[in-house]
């Protein structure tokens, strides 16, 4: 049975793993935007957002867990200084993982694993969504609603 | 220890194996640049997902 056999364990013995995702996670954390193939992105989130996690608040005993995983002091000062506060107002999913298509050689599913940094453009739209999405629910109690979003991609769609 | 008695026929085993199928792959249209792309991947023609987010790769 599947039960508590969370993770998978990528053909490595447990300290080839973990060192593999150390290397991984310095690297996210260096560079905010990493390539892997969708799997090791997989894993690597798991272990990432816990790291921001802690990274949250700043402690003489949060560094410490950090740093079982992070061993580097430089990238510590980065994942306390910058990359935290950045998170201060999100409560998890600190990563967020695209896929990217297959690689060629191997066929692998490769993605790209990157921080979830709010935007402020993002934010704005977002507000003006969920405002326009009010306006909307308090119109469909008296009519129907034409979407033209949806009639113009299937425009497109025929046009081609 | 239990054992088949009888052979399998040809018509048994074929019929167990008509079930041994390939699944044709979805391959869709993105919505940015009407470029064939698979769907919850990025598109591999303009780099876009989800609608205007622009991601990685902008090719000329």
């Amino acid at each position: 049975m599947k039960h508590r056999k969370a993770g998978r364990k990528y053909s490595r013995t447990r300290e080839h793993r973990i060192a593999m995702f150390r290397n991984l996670l310095m690297n996210l954390i260096k560079y905010s935007r990493i390539r892997t193939t969708d799997a090791k992105a997989k894993g690597l989130k798991r272990i990432a957002d816990k790291v921001v996690s802690l990274a949250r608040t700043n402690n003489l005993a949060n560094i410490r867990k950090v740093s079982y995983f992070v061993n580097d002091k430089d990238l510590i000062k980065k994942l306390f200084s910058e990359i935290g506060p950045k998170f201060a107002n999100r409560s998890g999913g600190y990563t967020r993982i695209y896929k990217v298509g297959l690689r060629r050689g191997d066929s692998a599913p490769v993605s790209i694993i990157e921080f979830a940094y709010e935007e402020e453009k993002k934010t704005q739209k977002k507000q003006a969504k969920k405002a326009a999405g009010k306006v909307k629910k308090d119109v469909r109690k008296s009519e129907k609603t034409v979407q033209p979003d949806k009639v113009t991609d299937e425009e497109k769609k025929e046009n081609v | 220890m239990a054992v088949p008695k009888r052979r399998k026929s040809k018509s048994k085993r074929d019929m167990r194996r008509s079930q041994w199928k390939l699944s044709s792959v979805n391959v869709i249209t993105c919505p940015n640049c009407m470029e064939p792309m698979l769907p919850h991947h990025i598109c591999p023609g303009c780099g876009y997902y989800k609608g205007r987010q622009i991601i990685e790769k902008e090719e000329e």
